[in-house]
C-alpha cells in the first residue's frame, strides 16, 4: 500500500477550557486535493494550523510521511519549508516587495542562490499572474492579488503539500474568482492540497475527497459528489442545505 | 531693543575668542550622542529579541528556564537604568570601577566611559521600544514566516525587525535629541562635550549670559538638523510609493541563465 503524505490520528486540542478538536483523524496521499468543510467554529482552522505546528496539540499524533511530527526534538521549521500555507489574511511581508516575498524563504530557508531563487520566483508569480507586479509592495495590491502572491511565495519554497486556511473568505466576491481559477490549475497539476472553505461549488468541483467536521471531530468524510447529494449524516445534510443555492 | 545688540555683541566677542572651543564642543557632543544612541539601539534591539523569543509549555525546561533568567536580567538591566539619572550612573561606573578595583582597573578614556554609560542608558531605553516595536508588527507576519519554515532568527531579521525599526524610527530620533541634549551630565566625569565649554569659557570671563545663549543656539541647531534628517531617513525607509508594472517578460526558462534586466529589482 502506498504511504499516506499525511495522517492524522485522534487529535486533540483546546484553548483553555474550550476543546476545539476532540479527536480528529485525517488521511492525505499525494495528489489529494481534500476539502475541509463544516460550520464556523468546528475547527477547521484549529486542524490546520495544528497540521503546520502554528498551534501545538495536546493530544493525538500527526504523520508526515510516516514520520510523527509531534515528537520531541522535531524541527518544525525544517517540516514547514515542505509544507506550504496559505492565510486567510495573506499575511505578506510588509517590508518587501512582491518579488522579495517569494525569494526570501528560498534564500534563507532553502539556502538557494539568488539567481535561483529568483528565476523561481518568477515562474511562480508569472503562474498565478502577478509577474507583472514584481515590484509592487503589499500595501498596493487588492485582496485578490495579494493572495494571489502569497500562492507564489507558498510554491516558490516547492512544498509536497499545500494547507489553505479559508483562501477566499477575506476577499471581495469579485476577486474570489480568480483566486480560486489559481487554485484549480494547482489541483489540476497534481499538486497535493487539504483547503479549508465555504466555497461549496468550488470544493464539489475541484476535490478528490470532502472532510465535514463537526464539533470539533471529522462528521463524515467522502468523494464531494456523494456528500453533496447524499450526505449520511444529519449534520451534513443540515449544513449543505444552507448552500443549496451555490451547488 | 538695545539690551539685544548688547547680547548680540557680546555673543559675536564670544565667538570671536572661543568658536573653535564652541564648535570643539558641538563635535564632541554629537559625536558621543551618535556612537552612544547606535550602540544602545543595538543593546535595544539584543534585549528586545531576547524579551520576545517565543516560550512554550512544550519547551524543555532548561530552555524554558534559561529564557526566564534572561527575561528577569533584561528586566532588572531596564529598570534599574531607566530609573535612575545618567549623571549618578557616570559617577558610579566611573568612580566606582577604581574604587572596586583598589584603582588596578580605570578607564583610560573619557571617550571610552562617556559613550559606554550614554549607550547603557540608551539601551535601557531602547529595550522597550523596539519590545513595542516588535509587538506593533501584525502576527499574522510571524506566521507568514514561519509558513516558509524560517527559523525565529531569521522571521526576527528578515521580517520583524525591519518593520518594528520602522515603526519605532520615531522613538530613535528622540533618543537621539535626548541624547544630544543630555550628554551635558558628562560634565561630571569631565567629558568635554558642547555645555563642558560653556563653563569652561565662563569660569575666564563673566559673559554668563551670552555664553548660555550661544549654547541654547547651538543645542537648538543640532537637534533641529537631526529631526530633519530623521525625516529624511524614515522618508527614505518608507519606499516608493508607486510601481512600475513590468510588463516585457524577459523571462526566460533556461535554468542559470536569466539575469534581471536593470532595475526590475525594487526595494533594498
Amino acid at each position: 500500500m502506498e504511504q499516506l503524505l499525511l495522517e492524522v490520528r485522534s487529535l486533540r486540542k483546546s484553548f483553555g477550557s474550550h476543546e476545539v478538536l476532540r479527536g480528529v483523524d485525517l488521511a492525505v496521499r499525494r495528489g489529494d486535493v481534500t476539502s475541509i468543510l463544516g460550520a464556523s467554529g468546528s475547527g477547521k482552522s484549529t486542524l490546520l494550523r495544528c497540521l503546520n505546528l502554528l498551534e501545538t496539540p495536546d493530544a493525538g499524533e500527526i504523520l508526515f510521511r510516516g514520520e510523527s511530527i509531534l515528537r520531541p526534538g522535531f524541527s518544525a521549521p525544517a517540516y514547514r519549508a515542505r509544507v506550504g500555507m496559505v492565510f486567510q489574511s495573506f499575511n505578506l511581508f510588509a517590508n518587501m516587495t512582491v518579488l522579495e516575498n517569494c525569494i526570501v524563504g528560498q534564500r534563507r530557508v532553502l539556502r538557494r542562490g539568488r539567481e535561483e531563487a529568483q528565476e523561481r520566483a518568477l515562474l511562480y508569480l508569472k503562474k498565478v499572474g502577478m509577474a507583472a507586479y514584481r515590484n509592487a509592495r503589499p500595501r498596493q495590491l487588492s485582496g485578490g492579488q495579494k493572495q494571489r502572491v502569497a500562492i507564489a511565495r507558498a510554491l516558490s519554497m516547492e512544498p509536497e503539500l499545500l494547507l489553505f486556511d479559508e483562501p477566499t473568505s477575506a476577499l471581495d466576491p469579485e476577486m474570489v474568482g480568480e483566486v480560486l481559477a489559481v487554485m484549480r490549475e494547482l489541483a489540476e497539476e497534481g499538486m497535493t492540497m487539504l483547503v479549508v472553505t465555504h466555497e461549496m461549488a468550488f470544493a464539489r468541483e475541484i476535490s478528490s475527497g470532502v472532510v465535514f467536521m463537526a464539533d470539533g471531530a471529522v462528521c463524515e468524510t467522502g468523494a464531494p459528489e456523494e456528500l453533496f447529494t447524499a450526505p449520511k449524516t444529519e449534520a451534513a445534510r443540515a449544513f449543505l442545505a444552507r448552500y443549496r443555492g451555490a451547488l | 531693543m538695545d539690551k539685544l545688540l548688547k547680547l548680540g555683541r557680546d555673543m559675536a566677542q564670544l565667538w570671536r575668542s572661543y568658536g573653535s572651543s564652541y564648535l570643539g564642543g558641538v563635535r564632541n557632543t554629537l559625536l558621543l550622542a551618535l556612537v552612544a544612541t547606535a550602540i544602545g539601539c543595538v543593546i535595544g534591539l539584543l534585549c528586545g529579541i531576547l524579551q520576545t523569543i517565543p516560550c512554550s509549555k512544550n519547551d524543555r525546561p532548561l530552555r524554558r528556564f534559561g529564557l526566564g533568567l534572561v527575561r528577569a536580567l533584561v528586566r532588572i538591566y531596564v529598570e534599574v537604568f531607566r530609573g535612575t539619572p545618567m549623571v549618578l550612573q557616570a559617577v558610579f561606573i566611573f568612580y566606582g570601577l577604581p574604587y572596586f578595583t583598589d584603582n588596578a582597573m580605570r578607564f583610560q578614556s573619557v571617550w571610552a566611559a562617556a559613550i559606554l554609560i550614554v549607550s547603557i542608558n540608551t539601551g535601557a531605553y531602547m529595550a522597550e521600544s523596539v519590545r513595542g516595536g516588535i509587538l506593533s508588527v501584525d502576527p499574522g507576519q510571524t506566521e507568514g514566516a514561519k509558513a516558509i519554515g524560517m527559523t525565529h532568527v531569521q522571521t526576527m531579521t528578515s521580517v520583524i525587525l525591519p518593520q518594528a525599526l520602522r515603526n519605532i524610527m520615531p522613538q530613535i530620533g528622540n533618543n537621539f535629541i535626548i541624547n544630544v541634549k543630555d550628554t551635558s551630565v558628562m560634565f561630571i566625569i569631565s567629558f568635554t562635550e558642547f555645555f563642558a565649554f560653556h563653563r569652561y569659557i565662563t569660569g575666564v570671563n563673566n559673559l554668563y549670559f551670552p555664553s548660555a545663549a550661544i549654547e541654547m543656539l547651538g543645542y537648538l541647531c543640532m537637534t533641529l538638523a537631526a529631526s530633519f534628517l530623521l525625516r529624511l531617513l524614515e522618508r527614505r525607509m518608507d519606499g516608493s510609493s508607486s510601481y512600475e508594472l513590468v510588463q516585457q517578460d524577459a523571462l526566460t526558462m533556461t535554468a542559470g541563465t536569466y539575469s534581471l534586466p536593470g532595475g526590475a529589482r525594487g526595494g533594498r
